[in-house]
C-alpha cells in the first residue's frame, strides 16, 4: 500500500522538480549573468523569511508545448510578506522569455481568481516579453486571455485589493500594462523596460532609433513618464519596496490568526499505510478526517452530523489550526439520503458563516431503477445547489476518485471553489474508463449484432483498450494540473497544512450572506 | 560634622562614592551635566543639580557652579572623585574658603606635588629615591662621562628640546659614550637647533608599580601596592594587587618610601605613589623610583580594597570628617590577589576609538565586582571618557585571581555599542602576563595579536540570521525556498527544511538549525547567549560579535534618478552659481540658488561627483527645466 503511494508521489514529485528548475541551466545561468536573482529566488525573498508558500499550479503545464513551458513560465501562489498574506504571480524569464503561453495565461488569471475571491494583495514581478506569438490566436483574443489579467487589475483595484507590480525585466507590449495598472509600481534601474514596442518595432514602424533604456528603462519611467512609482537598484532592492509598500497597505482583512492548533488525533504521516492506494478499495473516510482536523482526540475534535443516516456522505464540524470548518466527506456512492443530507448540511454552514471543505472520493451517484425513480437526480440537485450557491468559502480535496456528478455535488472545478487540490493517487473523469470503454463496446456490439455480425472477446477487448488508455491518461491528475483543473497535486502527507493554508487565505476575505436558489423539494 | 556629602563627579566613580557614603548615612546631591540628565548617578542620588552643558568646561569644570550646588542643598562636604576637578588647589581653596569640607588632601599638598620637577626634589630631600640622571647645563664631554658614570650604565641619552625619538640613544656600556654622543648632538643639532643632551638612568624592562597611600594630614600608612604596568600608550589596562614577584623587602621599602613622600606634604586622604621599577631581572629594594603622586583617589583603588578588605571612601569621608587614620599600619596585611579590567566603549580594530552608543543590554557575572557608572539602556555619550565598567575580581592566588578574570570577561555583556572586552579577554589569556611577566612594553609588543578581531563563526552568523529574520515554519508543496539574509557579516541564506528545521548557508558553510520552542541549536550545539536590539543581534560567543540586518532600503537608488543634469524646478532668476567647472562636489553640496516665487530655492547636488559643465551664469532668468549644472557621468 505504502509503496504504491510513494510511487504515485514520486512522479508528481519529479514533475515538480522539473517545473521549478524552469528553462534549464543555461538559461538560468545566462539570467544570472545579468545580475537578476532566478524567480523562484525573487519570490523567496520576497517573503517573509520562513513564511509558508502556498503555490499554485506548480506543475501546471506539464507535458504540453513538448516541455517547453516547465510550470508554464510563471510561478504564482500565496505566501507571507510583511505578516500580511499576498497573492505573488512572478514571471520566469528563463522560460522562453517569460512569453504567455496559454497555460501560461490561464495560471495568471487563476491566481488573480484566487486573489479576487480571497482579497488577497497582488504583487507581479514582471519579466515577460509578453505573448508567445507562435500561440497568439490562442493567448490573445478571447474572454479569458491576455487582456483579463489588466481587466481583473482594474476590478481588484475598485474592490480595494491592492496590487503591486515590480518591473525587474521586460515588460512589453500588452505587459506594459501590468505596471500601469497597478495601484503602485517599481522597477529595476538598467533592468526593467515597459513599452508598447520595443527598440527594433519602432525603428521599423517610425525608423526612430532607440535604446530600450532611453525608451522605456527605470530612469525614464520613474522621471519622466511617470508610468512607475519607485526606482530600484537591483532585483533585492526592488523587493525590498515591495515590502515596504505591502508594509503600508494599511490594515488587512478578515486575516486568521496563524495559529497551529492542537494536533490531529491520529499522526497524518501514516497516512501511507491505512490508506489504500487502489481506487477501487473502499476505506472509511473517517482515517483522513482525523488525521486532518484539529484533536485532541476524534470525538472532540469531530462533531459528525446525521452519523446514521446517508452514512455514504460523512458530514460535521471541526478545525483546522483553529479555524472552524466544515468537512463534506464520501465514503461511498452517493445515495439519495446521502445528497438530502449533504444539502442540509451546506445549509447549516451558510447560515453560520461557516468555510466548507469537501473530501473528494466519490465514482458517482447510485445508478439503477430504483434510484432513479426514487428521484436520486432531484436530491442530487438539491445538493448541486446548495454546494453553487452558499456563500462560504469552498475548499475541494480529491482524495480518490472524482468522477460523474460527484465531481459536482462535490464542489468540483465548475462550482469554483477557493481551491482545489490532489492527492497523486486520485483520478479525476467523466466516469471510469472501464465503465467508458464498457459503454462503447456495447453500442458497438449492438450494432455489429443488429447486421448479423459476430464480435469475438477478443475483438471487444482490443476496441476497448485504447479508450481505457486515453482514460487511464486523462484522468491522471498530473494531466488535470498541467491543464489546471485543479490548483496542484500534493503530498497527501501535507493535506492538514494546504488545507489551513487554503482556508487561511479563504477566510482574508469576508463572507457574505448566502442566497441560495430553488431547492427541488 | 556633615551629613550631606556633594560629588562633583559622574559616571562609575560618582556611584561608587555614593555607594559608600550612603554606607554612613550621608544623603548625597549629585551633579549632572545636560547630558548627563538621566545618568545612573542622578539617579542613586538623593538630589540632584543641573550645573550647565554637556562640555566639561560647562559643568564639571565649573568650581563655582558645584559650590553653589553644595551650598544651596545643604551639603558640607564635597568629594571630587578622580579627574576634573580632583587635583585642582584653587578649586579646593575655593571649597574651603565655602566653609565647606573638600574630601582629600590639602591645597598645599596637591601643588607640592602638581610640579613634577618641584615635587621630585622634595622627594629626594625626604629620602625618596628618583630616578638617577643629569639635567645641567655644563655639556663638556668631561662631565658628562662623569655623570654618565654616577648614574650608572645603561643610560640614555636625550636631547633637552627633544621629542618623537630624535637625537635619543641608549648607551650600554662607558665605551660607546662618545660615539653615542656624537651622532646624538649631531641629530638634536640639525632637528632642533639645540644640542644640550640630559642623561636619564636607562631601564630596559620598565613596570609601573605604585603604592596606596592614607594619610590624616600628619601620618599616613600605605595600603601596599599595585601593578600597573599593562598599559596602552600610557593608559592603565590591566591593574593587579600585589605586584608580581614583588618580595616583603621590597614591598617593604617601597612602602616606607611612599610613608615618607606623603608625611612629607602632611597628606590627608588617599593618596598614590607612583614608581618606575626595573622589571629586569627580578625586583630589588634598590630598584625603584619615584615619578609622580596622585593627590586623590586612584581609578585602580578597587584592587586595594579587595586585598585589603578596606573601603577606601568610607576612610576618605571618615578621615575628611576629622577621625584619625582608621588603622595603623601593623593592622594592614594583604590577602589574595586583585585584577581589575577596565572595559571601555571603543573601536579596537579601528584603532581603540572611542565609541558611542546605548546600551541594549549590560550584564555583569556573578563573582565580579563591576564598578559601572551606567546601566542597561543607558547611553555612552562622546562627551566624556567611554568607561562602561571595572570589572574587579579576587582570587586566593594570582592564579585563581586570573581565573576569575578570565571568567568575569568570558561573561560580561555589553550590547549596543563595541567594547574593548575582546582586547582585554585577550590580555587575560596572555601567557607572558599569566606568567607575572608584566611590563610597560608587553600590549605593545604584542598588539597585533592583542587586537586580532576574530571573524564571527558560521555557528555564530547562523544564529543571528534566525534571530533577525525570525522564521516561520516555511512550508511549502515541494523544494524549500532559499531567502536571502543580508547581514553585516555577509550574504547567508535560510532554507527552511521543516517547520523547526531550517539550514542557513554562510558564504560556503553549512550550519544545520533545529527550533526548540523559542530557541534553536546549531550544529547540535545550544544558541549562545543573545540580545536582539532593532535591526541588531548581540551574540555573546567566545568574544561578542554584533552583526546587523542590512537594510536593503538604503540604497543610492536615487542618484541616478535624479540623471547627472540639474536643472531650473520652475522659471526664476539664478541668483548664485556656486560651483565652477571641474569642481569636485559632495552629495548635499550646495550648487546653486534660484529665486522664484518670492522664494530662494538652493539646489543641492544629487550625488558626488565632478562639475562637468556649467549652462548658465548668476544673474539669469532662467525657464523651466533649463539645464544648469552637468556633472560628469556617474561611473557604474
Amino acid at each position: 500500500m505504502r509503496q504504491d503511494h510513494e510511487a504515485a508521489l514520486a512522479r508528481v514529485a519529479e514533475a515538480a522538480t522539473q517545473a521549478a528548475e524552469g528553462g534549464g541551466e543555461a538559461a538560468r545561468a545566462r539570467h544570472v549573468a545579468r545580475g537578476k536573482m532566478p524567480p523562484r529566488e525573487r519570490v523567496a525573498n520576497l517573503l517573509d523569511p520562513g513564511s509558508d508558500f502556498l503555490e499554485i499550479g506548480a506543475t501546471a503545464a506539464h507535458g504540453m508545448y513538448d516541455g517547453a513551458a516547465p510550470c508554464a513560465g510563471v510561478i504564482a501562489g500565496i505566501g507571507r510578506v510583511e505578516g500580511r498574506q499576498v497573492m505573488v504571480v512572478a514571471n520566469d524569464a528563463t522560460v522562453k522569455g517569460g512569453t504567455y503561453y496559454p497555460m501560461t495565461v490561464k495560471k495568471h488569471l487563476r491566481a488573480q481568481e484566487i486573489a479576487a475571491q480571497c482579497h488577497l494583495p497582488c504583487v507581479y514581478l514582471v519579466d515577460s516579453g509578453g505573448a508567445n506569438l507562435p500561440n497568439q490566436d490562442e493567448v490573445f483574443p478571447d474572454r479569458d486571455h491576455f487582456g483579463r489579467i489588466f481587466y481583473n487589475q482594474a476590478q481588484m483595484s475598485a474592490a480595494g485589493i491592492p496590487q503591486i507590480a515590480a518591473v525587474m525585466g521586460s515588460c512589453t507590449a500588452g505587459g506594459a500594462y501590468v505596471p500601469a495598472m497597478a495601484d503602485v509600481s517599481i522597477i529595476v534601474r538598467e533592468q526593467g523596460t515597459i513599452f508598447l514596442a520595443g527598440p527594433p518595432l519602432v525603428k521599423a514602424a517610425t525608423g526612430e532609433e532607440v535604446t530600450a533604456e532611453d525608451l522605456g528603462g527605470g530612469d525614464v519611467h520613474t522621471r519622466l513618464s511617470g508610468v512607475v512609482d519607485y526606482l530600484a537598484e537591483d532585483d533585492a532592492h526592488a523587493l525590498a519596496l515591495v515590502r515596504r509598500a505591502v508594509r503600508n497597505l494599511g490594515a488587512a482583512g478578515g486575516d486568521a490568526p496563524d495559529t497551529a492548533g492542537p494536533d490531529p488525533a491520529r499522526p497524518i504521516d501514516d497516512l501511507f499505510d491505512v490508506i489504500p492506494a487502489d481506487l477501487r478499495t473502499p476505506y472509511d473516510i473517517r482515517e483522513v478526517i482525523s488525521r486532518i482536523i484539529d484533536g485532541p482526540d476524534f470525538t472532540t475534535g469531530f462533531d459528525e452530523f446525521k452519523a446514521r443516516f446517508g452514512e455514504t456522505l460523512v458530514c460535521g464540524f471541526a478545525r483546522i489550526e483553529g479555524m472552524d470548518c466544515g468537512i463534506v466527506a464520501n465514503n461511498g456512492v452517493l445515495f439519495s439520503e446521502a445528497a438530502q443530507k449533504g444539502a442540509h448540511f451546506v445549509e447549516l454552514c451558510s447560515q453560520r458563516k461557516i468555510p466548507l471543505i469537501f473530501l473528494q472520493n466519490i465514482t458517482g451517484f447510485m445508478v439503477g431503477r430504483k434510484y432513479e425513480n426514487e428521484g436520486i437526480a432531484r436530491h442530487g440537485a438539491k445538493m448541486v445547489t446548495a454546494v453553487a450557491t452558499t456563500a462560504v468559502p469552498k475548499i475541494t480535496m480529491i482524495v480518490g476518485g472524482s468522477f460523474g456528478a460527484g465531481n459536482y455535488g462535490m464542489a468540483g472545478r465548475a462550482y469554483s471553489p477557493n481551491f482545489i487540490w490532489t492527492w497523486p493517487t486520485s483520478r479525476t473523469a467523466v466516469m471510469g474508463g472501464e465503465q467508458a470503454a464498457g459503454v462503447l463496446a456495447t453500442v458497438k456490439r449492438d450494432a455489429i449484432e443488429r447486421a448479423g455480425g459476430e464480435w469475438s472477446a477478443e475483438e471487444e477487448a482490443a476496441f476497448k483498450q485504447p479508450t481505457i488508455d486515453m482514460f487511464e491518461e486523462q484522468s491522471h491528475p498530473l494531466y488535470a494540473s498541467a491543464r489546471l483543473w485543479d490548483d496542484g497535486v500534493i503530498d497527501p502527507r501535507h493535506s492538514r497544512k494546504v488545507l489551513a493554508l487554503s482556508l487561511r487565505a479563504a477566510l482574508n476575505a469576508p463572507i457574505e450572506e448566502t442566497r441560495f436558489g430553488v431547492f427541488r423539494m | 560634622m556633615f551629613d550631606t556629602l556633594l560629588i562633583a563627579n559622574r559616571g562609575e566613580i560618582a556611584c561608587r562614592v555614593i555607594r559608600s557614603a550612603k554606607a554612613r548615612g550621608l544623603r548625597c546631591v549629585a551633579v549632572y551635566s545636560d547630558a548627563d540628565r538621566d545618568a545612573l548617578h542622578v539617579r542613586l542620588a538623593d538630589a540632584a543639580v543641573r550645573i550647565g552643558g554637556a562640555a566639561p568646561a560647562d559643568s564639571y569644570l565649573r568650581g563655582d557652579r558645584i559650590i553653589d550646588a553644595a551650598l544651596e542643598t545643604g551639603a558640607g562636604a564635597i568629594h571630587p572623585g578622580y579627574g576634573f576637578l580632583s587635583e585642582n588647589p584653587d578649586f579646593v581653596e575655593a571649597v574651603e574658603q565655602a566653609g565647606l569640607v573638600f574630601v582629600g588632601p590639602s591645597a598645599q599638598a596637591i601643588r607640592a606635588m602638581g610640579l613634577k620637577d618641584r615635587a621630585k626634589a622634595l622627594m629626594e630631600k625626604a629620602g625618596v629615591p628618583a630616578v638617577p640622571g643629569y639635567h645641567g647645563s655644563d655639556q663638556s664631554d668631561a662631565r658628562l662621562r662623569d655623570e654618565a658614570a654616577r648614574v650608572g650604565y645603561p643610560v640614555m641619552l636625550k636631547a633637552v628640546a627633544g621629542g618623537g625619538g630624535k637625537g635619543m640613544r641608549i648607551v650600554a656600556e662607558a665605551a660607546g659614550l662618545d660615539e653615542a654622543l656624537a651622532s646624538a648632538r649631531a641629530e638634536a643639532g640639525a632637528a632642533f637647533g639645540n644640542t644640550d643632551m640630559l642623561i636619564e638612568k636607562y631601564i630596559e624592562t620598565p613596570r609601573h608599580i605604585e603604592v596606596q597611600v592614607f594619610g590624616d594630614g600628619e601620618r599616613a600608612v600605605h595600603l601596599f601596592e599595585r601593578d600597573c604596568s599593562l598599559q596602552r600608550r600610557h593608559q592603565k589596562v590591566i591593574e593587579e594587587a600585589p605586584a608580581p614577584g614583588m618580595t616583603d623587602a621590597v614591598r617593604t621599602a617601597m612602602g616606607a618610601a611612599a610613608v615618607r613622600a606623603a608625611e612629607a606634604i602632611g597628606y590627608k586622604g588617599a593618596g598614590t605613589v607612583e614608581f618606575i621599577v626595573d622589571g629586569a631581572g627580578g625586583l630589588r629594594p634598590d630598584g625603584f623610583w619615584f615619578m609622580e603622586m596622585n593627590t586623590r583617589l586612584q581609578v585602580e583603588h578597587p584592587v586595594t580594597e579587595l586585598v585589603t578588605g578596606v573601603d577606601l571612601v568610607d576612610w576618605q569621608l571618615r578621615v575628611a570628617a576629622g577621625e584619625p587614620l582608621p588603622a595603623a599600619q601593623e593592622d594592614l596585611a594583604l590577602s589574595g590577589h586583585a585584577f581589575e579590567a577596565r572595559l571601555y566603549a571603543e573601536d579596537v580594530p579601528a584603532g581603540f576609538l572611542p565609541a558611542t552608543g546605548r546600551l541594549a543590554h549590560l550584564d555583569f557575572p556573578d563573582g565580579v565586582r563591576a564598578d559601572s557608572g551606567v546601566a542597561a539602556g543607558d547611553e555612552i555619550t562622546p562627551y566624556y571618557d567611554p568607561m562602561i565598567a571595572k570589572l574587579v575580581v579576587h582570587g586566593a592566588d594570582r592564579e585563581s585571581a586570573l581565573a576569575a578574570l578570565l571568567r568575569g570577561l568570558s561573561r560580561t555583556q555589553v550590547a549596543g555599542t563595541v567594547t574593548n572586552l575582546a582586547f582585554l579577554k585577550a590580555l587575560a589569556l596572555h601567557a607572558g602576563f599569566a606568567a607575572g611577566e608584566v611590563d610597560t612594553g608587553l600590549i605593545a609588543r604584542d598588539i597585533d595579536a592583542l587586537t586580532e578581531a576574530p571573524a564571527p563563526g558560521p555557528q555564530v552568523i547562523a544564529q543571528a540570521v534566525v534571530t533577525l529574520a525570525e522564521p516561520g515554519q516555511g512550508f511549502t508543496l515541494w523544494a524549500p525556498l532559499h531567502r536571502r539574509i543580508e547581514t553585516s557579516a555577509g550574504p547567508c541564506t535560510l532554507i527552511m527544511e521543516g517547520p523547526d528545521r531550517a539550514r542557513v548557508i554562510v558564504a560556503d558553510q553549512q550550519v544545520r538549525a533545529i527550533r526548540q520552542g523559542d530557541s534553536w541549536r546549531f550544529d547540535g550545539q545550544a544558541a549562545w547567549p543573545a540580545v536582539r536590539h532593532g535591526n541588531a543581534v548581540t551574540v555573546f560567543a567566545e568574544v561578542t560579535h554584533e552583526i546587523t540586518l542590512v537594510d536593503l532600503l538604503e540604497r543610492a537608488a536615487y542618484a541616478g534618478a535624479l540623471g547627472d543634469t540639474i536643472e531650473a524646478p520652475m522659471p526664476g532668476l539664478l541668483r548664485e552659481m556656486a560651483v565652477a567647472e571641474g569642481q569636485q562636489v559632495a552629495e548635499g553640496d550646495r550648487l546653486a540658488v534660484l529665486e522664484a516665487m518670492k522664494m530662494e530655492h538652493v539646489l543641492r547636488a544629487p550625488r558626488d561627483g565632478c562639475i562637468a559643465r556649467i549652462g548658465v551664469q548668476a544673474g539669469a532668468q532662467v525657464a523651466a527645466g533649463t539645464p544648469l549644472i552637468e556633472l560628469e557621468k556617474a561611473e557604474t
